[in-house]
């Protein structure tokens, strides 16, 4: 018979799907993967212990660096863990705004995955579309606090400061105008046959594997798995809102596509219900000048974009944490990769590492 | 005997050399059309700063080409690794000896020019087996590189044109049959005759035809050699400088000659769009003589050049489709793609091919 040689090659650092500074060292048979081993660290900057040296405020912008597509989602994770440890009260006009920009932040991340998930299986005009709904987003946020990627606008017991003035009907319209758009990308996407053949049976994981590795976020749900943190553990005004948490069927590629679909069109769903009932009031609860916690731990996590994104700390009673210690849900994914693209092809790996929504900032903490 | 060596030899050398840089002025505003057509299908700009609405801007490529350091991998095989590019573009040329711009001759002090530079007897074979010559730049490129990515690319584009050259053969046996000729010129003349262009008869050939044609010029969404979500560049990964150019200047050659033999043969090639239907509607009988010549008061020159305008008129029409599927679609998986050529399109073809001969037959005995 004829004798095959199996190639190692690198795919990542540097490789244009890699999703930043991924590094995949794979096995391949021709151009099936027999094995592959995702590397790390390149990114590294000891946000975890660095964060051990500065006072609770100082380190909210460092958390804006961890999942930098969704640093608003960190944000609003870490305040939450400080204020679960000081037990502060956050106004209803803030947490209501807070659930708001929460909601942007998933759309312009999933975005982001669905430009670069379409622009790694070659459809290129949904990666553009993608950016120019995300920049609309991006406005709304500048306009909010000045920022575009790093917002840094949630504070201990509140928000940075109000909405500015039109602000809600900027967001208004932009809510009225993206349905529209999103049938942009699924007339390209959703029924075209090359997509469905590059994502249908690719990346199947099941329900029960995607329990046992700790998948969080579309990843879980694509199995099946009914969880998310704003139904099981409600935080800001999640209660309040009425919307759904789509699942999928098969834990394949393309499932999770729709889903993260899906949840882009719930997001503005909770977001105009947000906005109808926008509450009047204070931004900002009343809060000590010098944060000191009681001694005591923490955990608190939020559904972001990506999963869960859990954050503990553990308090000695002085300004700065003793220990700090955060769950990323890209972390957890991406432990499911070779196993995901295993017997895979070279072009399943970059529909795969797609599919998983890897932000490297928030894997190499 | 002056005469004689300059009908024979300076005349083809003097249009020879027109239609390259002919050529090479399309593909360099081409890249440029490229650019444009898709960034208005993406809602962006494209090219506009270097002259008016960026119209410099192929000049400043090419430029930048030029100057750019030519990079060779230390441990490639140097010889080959320079070849590659040449064998890449030169078979993209040498299409365009067959190819028929226009039909009517031109004479000139008593020297009959043609508005093309050969018209074999063989001229469709002719360009069957030139075009599949291109892969060996791309598979030599590929391995030369001594680079892993590139290998995949170049065994990546091997294999796509074994999966459609075969295709592509069988998809324009039908336009011989129905023309019985395999001369371009007498194609087009064929069309005229009958009365018909053959993409009427031949709808499943021009369709087989020109997604083998995009599978072969490695085009989106078949651009699997090069595939640069997965391959990196794949097989031009090593390349830099002109030698990248010249990959890049086959590739859009190639994109024109398909162009160009698709107008050829299915699309009526230099005849005005009324000679489709002249035979059934015959009002339009009228109309054609000014469409076949738009300046009358130049004789036979107007008529060539009008010929030539339909040419190129139908060839940016197929270009335009290479433009527009490669803002649509997503990329074929490789096994999928082979799966399409070998199970549909070869099958495909051949039922066309017995579907023409039954139907001649037909057509012949009563």
């Amino acid at each position: 018979m004829f004798r095959t040689t199996e190639m190692v090659i690198n795919m990542g650092p540097q490789h244009p799907s890699t999703h930043g500074v991924l590094r995949l060292l794979l096995r391949l048979d021709g151009e099936t993967v027999v094995d592959s081993k995702p590397v790390i660290g390149y990114l590294h900057r000891g946000i975890e212990k660095l964060s051990e040296s500065k006072t609770y405020v100082q380190i909210t912008p460092l958390t804006d660096r961890l999942d930098y597509v969704a640093s608003f989602s960190e944000n609003l994770g870490y305040i939450g863990a400080v204020e679960k440890l000081l037990g502060i009260e956050v106004p209803p006009r803030a947490n209501y705004i807070r659930v708001i920009l929460a909601e942007l932040q998933r759309i312009a991340s999933h975005l982001v995955w669905l430009a670069t998930h379409a622009l790694d299986i070659g459809a290129m005009s949904v990666f553009l579309y993608c950016f120019r709904e995300r920049e609309e987003i991006l406005d709304l946020f500048e306009s909010f606090c000045g920022a575009r990627l790093t917002y840094n606008a949630v504070r201990i017991g509140g928000l940075y400061q109000d909405l500015p003035e039109g602000w809600v009907e900027e967001c208004r319209k932009f809510c009225e105008l993206f349905p529209s758009r999103m049938k942009e990308y699924e007339d390209l996407l959703t029924i075209n046959r090359i997509w469905l053949q590059r994502t249908i049976g690719i990346g199947v994981i099941s329900a029960e594997d995607a329990i046992n590795m700790g998948l969080s976020g579309p990843m879980l749900r694509g199995s099946g798995v009914k969880w998310d943190i704003r139904k099981a553990y409600p935080y800001a005004t999640y209660r309040d809102f009425d919307f759904d948490v789509p699942i999928g069927k098969n834990g394949d590629t393309y499932d999770r596509y729709l889903i993260r679909l899906e949840e882009m069109r719930q997001s503005r769903r909770i977001i105009l219900q947000a906005l109808d009932h926008l509450p009047d009031g204070e931004i900002r609860a009343k809060v000590p000048r010098r944060i000191k916690p009681p001694k005591g731990e923490a955990y608190h996590s939020v559904e972001g974009p990506r999963g869960e994104m859990g954050f503990y700390l553990i308090s000695d009673g002085s300004e700065k944490p003793y220990r700090v210690r955060f769950r990323s849900p890209n972390f957890v994914n991406l432990q499911s990769l070779p196993r995901l693209v295993e017997g895979h092809l070279v072009a399943d790996i970059v529909a795969i590492i797609g599919t998983l929504d890897v932000v490297l900032g928030c894997v190499d903490r | 005997m002056l005469k004689n060596l300059l009908i024979s030899v300076g005349i083809p050398a003097v249009q020879g050399v027109a239609v390259l840089l002919i050529v090479l002025l399309i593909v360099a505003y081409l890249t440029l059309l490229e650019r444009k057509v898709i960034a208005f299908m993406q809602v962006r700009l494209g090219p506009r700063r270097v002259g008016p609405h960026g119209l410099l801007q192929p000049i400043a490529d090419v430029i930048k080409l030029l100057i750019k350091e030519d990079i060779t991998p230390k441990n490639a095989d140097k010889f080959v690794f320079a070849l590659a590019p040449i064998l890449a573009v030169f078979p993209a040329i040498a299409a365009f000896a067959v190819i028929p711009f226009a039909g009517q001759p031109v004479e000139i002090f008593g020297i009959k020019i043609r508005p093309y530079l050969s018209d074999v007897n063989v001229g469709l074979l002719y360009l069957l087996a030139i075009s599949s010559l291109g892969v060996f730049g791309i598979v030599l490129g590929g391995w030369a590189s001594n680079s892993k990515y590139p290998m995949l690319g170049g065994l990546r584009s091997a294999a796509q044109m074994v999966s459609y050259e075969v295709p592509l053969g069988f998809s324009i046996i039908g336009v011989l049959m129905i023309s019985q000729t395999a001369s371009m010129v007498g194609i087009v003349e064929a069309q005229k005759n009958l009365g018909f262009w053959f993409f009427i008869p031949q709808i499943v050939g021009l369709f087989i035809y020109f997604v083998s044609g995009v599978a072969e010029t490695n085009r989106t969404p078949f651009d699997l050699p090069e595939a640069e979500n997965e391959l990196v560049a794949g097989f031009h990964t090593e390349y830099s400088g002109m030698k990248f150019a010249f990959f890049f200047l086959a590739e859009y050659i190639n994109m024109i000659v398909v162009g160009a033999i698709v107008t050829t043969l299915f699309l009526g090639g230099w005849l005005p769009p009324t000679s489709v239907f002249q035979r059934w509607i015959p009002f339009l009988g009228t109309v054609t003589p000014s469409l076949e010549n738009f300046f009358p008061f130049l004789g036979p020159f107007g008529s060539m050049t009008t010929g030539i305008f339909w040419f190129a008129t139908k060839t940016f029409f197929i270009i335009y489709l290479y433009l527009w599927l490669r803002a649509t679609f997503p990329r074929y998986r490789y096994d999928r793609l082979m799966a399409l050529g070998w199970k549909w399109l070869i099958p495909l073809s051949i039922v066309n091919v017995l579907a023409t001969g039954a139907v001649i037959i037909l057509l012949k005995s009563f």
